[in-house]
């Protein structure tokens, strides 16, 4: 599959099956890009597990912190890896580990490992690279078009509210044009 | 599977709208509301610590603006927009996220006067210094480029109209000099022109002109391309630092490649001050719907008019790109191929009081200092906006005592030509 860029619907079918996710790497510092993404998906109703080694025994945003995936007392529809490229490899292998495995591995922003996504895929898991959960949440919902976004999303259906200020993932969308500028830079090889 | 990329025709309607959630209104509502009601303490706090996406109160961000910055990023081809009280407050805000007191930053001298004003005095008051640059001498950039340097800054098509900037060649330089490349896109619109295609990484523009394109509402907006890695050499530190105001956040590492659009709403709009009323994003938006429908009557009417007024007898030059023979015809061609907009000066051979008869006279033209209004606009610099300079410097800033402006607006050309032969007659 090409990683270069995801459909919507791919994007949206990932976010709308999956409920369990565990964030690989997640910071409880409040002022970390982890921590807000970690807090986002779950005030948008995701269960959300923290992993990292470090503070294993602890707890963020009030859910406990775990060393590694396989200490994990539940099964997990997504791991979320907030880690370097480099170590996307071995987060695969300890995901595949899991009983039941996970049915996506999602790769954060900046962080793509071609290598990793194939054992991935070939083991049957869809995979997400060099983008952000919280962000494409936003995007497909239209909530971050209250920052001045573009969604490049358009559709002419009502969208579906879900709480106060908050939108719902089932909207109907056509595409709404690129940004070959953000995508140039979402792979770091366009920014100067 | 192919998702289909749609039109600029289709994202000038469409873009950033939807059908309004709770009632179904299909027209974009005007949420004239200064403040938005929060679910609970913890909503409060995510919402204030930018943790969560929403509103709190219009001076940051307002649903109807909201959806005005999401068109015209979407029409720009950026990664998000701001949109503000004026294309004025647009520049104060985008330079008081790059610079601290004593830095520098090159712009183009072919510049609307009001914006070498502003660089030259209000500016230079917050200690953010211009240094001039000449678009027909690109190596003049080269050479202006200093370790103090922060932004380059020109325009797409230069108010008074005539002058096309080589924008590959300026964004060039900004990319040798590590530093983003500004253009104020107003006077061509996206609908003519695109610079981010051509190297930009912020656009500005004042939405009070085309865009809006009534003459109903004052405006402006940001556009980031989310093409500038603020991290790499350290020196904008309201993306690349923590930033104290919000708990040690760190903007680009938090927000990727739309921090600086962030950047300029929750460091810069809400310090500042110069919001948008939501009435006014409501007019614009409405006028955006047409762009591209007046875009090209514009530019057709104001062909026609070049080419009528260039054979005038007392008409000694006109300064058109859209006119094949024009110094910047092939600029135009190359930045602007669907026209050359719709703003232009020439001269006439009876001086100053040959303009001042002409404003006088005409009756269909409307005597003002704007541009990019559905209506035809005409101004005499000399009598009026430069008044006050010496002959010197009225004809250095493109504006001797022979020179007449016109926005040419979207009547019948046949009346606006007959207006202007009747104003140019005995
Ligand atoms: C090219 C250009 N930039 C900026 C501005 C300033 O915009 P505003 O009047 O909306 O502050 C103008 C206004 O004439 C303009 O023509």
């Amino acid at each position: 599959m090409n990683h270069d860029s995801y459909s919507d619907s791919y994007i949206r079918g990932i976010l709308n099956t999956v409920k369990t996710i565990a964030m690989v790497g997640a910071s409880e510092k409040q002022n970390r890009p982890s921590y807000f993404a970690f807090k986002y998906l779950l005030e948008r109703g995701y269960r959300m597990i923290p992993i990292n080694p470090g503070h294993a025994g602890e707890t963020m945003v009030g859910q406990p912190i775990y060393a590694r995936l396989a200490d994990i007392p539940e099964p997990v529809d997504m791991v979320d890896i907030f880690r370097g490229s480099q170590y996307a490899l071995p987060i695969v292998q300890e995901a595949l580990a899991l009983k039941p495995p996970p049915s996506v591995i999602w790769m954060q922003l900046g962080v793509r490992n071609d290598e990793a996504a194939a054992l991935a895929e070939a083991n049957g898991m869809k995979v997400v690279m060099n983008r952000c959960p919280k962000i494409e949440y936003g995007r497909l919902s239209s909530e971050i078009a209250w920052m001045g976004v573009n969604t490049r999303t358009i559709s002419a259906r009502k969208a579906t509210i879900g709480g106060v200020q908050r939108m719902s993932l089932n909207r109907v969308t056509a595409p709404g044009g690129a940004t070959a500028a953000s995508d140039r830079v979402q792979r770091g090889d366009g920014g100067h | 599977m192919t998702e289909r990329i749609p039109g600029f025709s289709t994202l000038a309607v469409h873009a950033g709208a939807q059908p309004d959630p709770t009632t179904g209104a299909r027209a974009t509502p005007i949420y004239q509301t200064t403040s938005y009601v929060f679910e609970s303490v913890d909503h409060a706090a995510s919402l204030f610590g930018l943790q969560t996406f929403g509103n709190i109160y219009t001076r940051i961000g307002n649903p109807t603006n909201a959806v005005l910055e999401e068109r015209v990023a979407a029409l720009e081809g950026g990664t998000a927009g701001l949109a503000v009280a004026s294309g004025h407050a647009a520049q104060v805000l985008v330079f008081h996220c790059l610079m601290q007191p004593g830095d520098e930053f090159v712009a183009s001298k072919k510049l609307y006067g009001g914006s070498i004003n502003q660089f030259n005095h209000a500016f230079k008051n917050f200690g953010w210094n211009v240094v001039w640059a000449d678009p027909d001498d690109i190596s003049s950039f080269e050479r202006a480029i200093s370790p103090k340097t922060k932004a380059i800054f020109t325009e797409s098509i230069a108010n008074p109209g005539g002058v096309i900037t080589d924008m590959d060649a300026v964004a060039q330089v900004a990319k040798r000099a590590g530093v983003p490349y500004i253009v104020d896109n107003t006077l061509a619109s996206p609908y003519l022109c695109r610079p981010f295609e051509h190297g930009a990484d912020i656009i500005v523009h004042s939405l009070t002109k085309f865009l809006g394109g009534h003459g109903n509402s004052i405006g402006g907006m940001i556009v980031d391309g989310g093409t500038f890695n603020w991290s790499r050499e350290r020196r904008y530190p309201m993306l690349c630092e923590p930033r104290p105001e919000y708990h040690g956040i760190v903007l680009h590492e938090t927000f990727g490649n739309f921090a600086f659009a962030i950047a300029c709403r929750v460091l810069a709009l809400r310090d500042i001050g110069s919001a948008l009323s939501p009435f006014n994003a409501f007019l614009i938006l409405t006028g955006i719907e047409t762009l591209p429908l007046r875009m090209r009557k514009h530019c057709d009417n104001t062909l026609t008019v070049a080419q009528w007024i260039s054979n005038h007898p007392k008409v000694a030059w006109v300064s058109y790109p859209g006119l094949p023979g024009d110094r910047f015809h092939n600029l135009a061609k190359k930045y602007c191929p669907n026209g050359a907009g719709a703003v232009f000066t020439f001269g006439l051979k009876g001086g100053y009081d040959a303009g001042v008869k002409l404003v006088s006279n005409v009756k269909l033209f409307s005597h003002l200092a704007n541009i990019g209004d559905t209506r035809s606009l005409i101004i005499h610099p000399a009598s009026t906006t430069h008044r006050q300079l010496s002959d010197a410097q009225k004809t250095a800033a493109g504006a001797g005592p022979d020179v007449v402006r016109l926005s040419i607006g979207i009547e019948d050309h046949e009346d606006i030509i007959a207006d202007l032969e009747e104003g140019l007659a005995d």
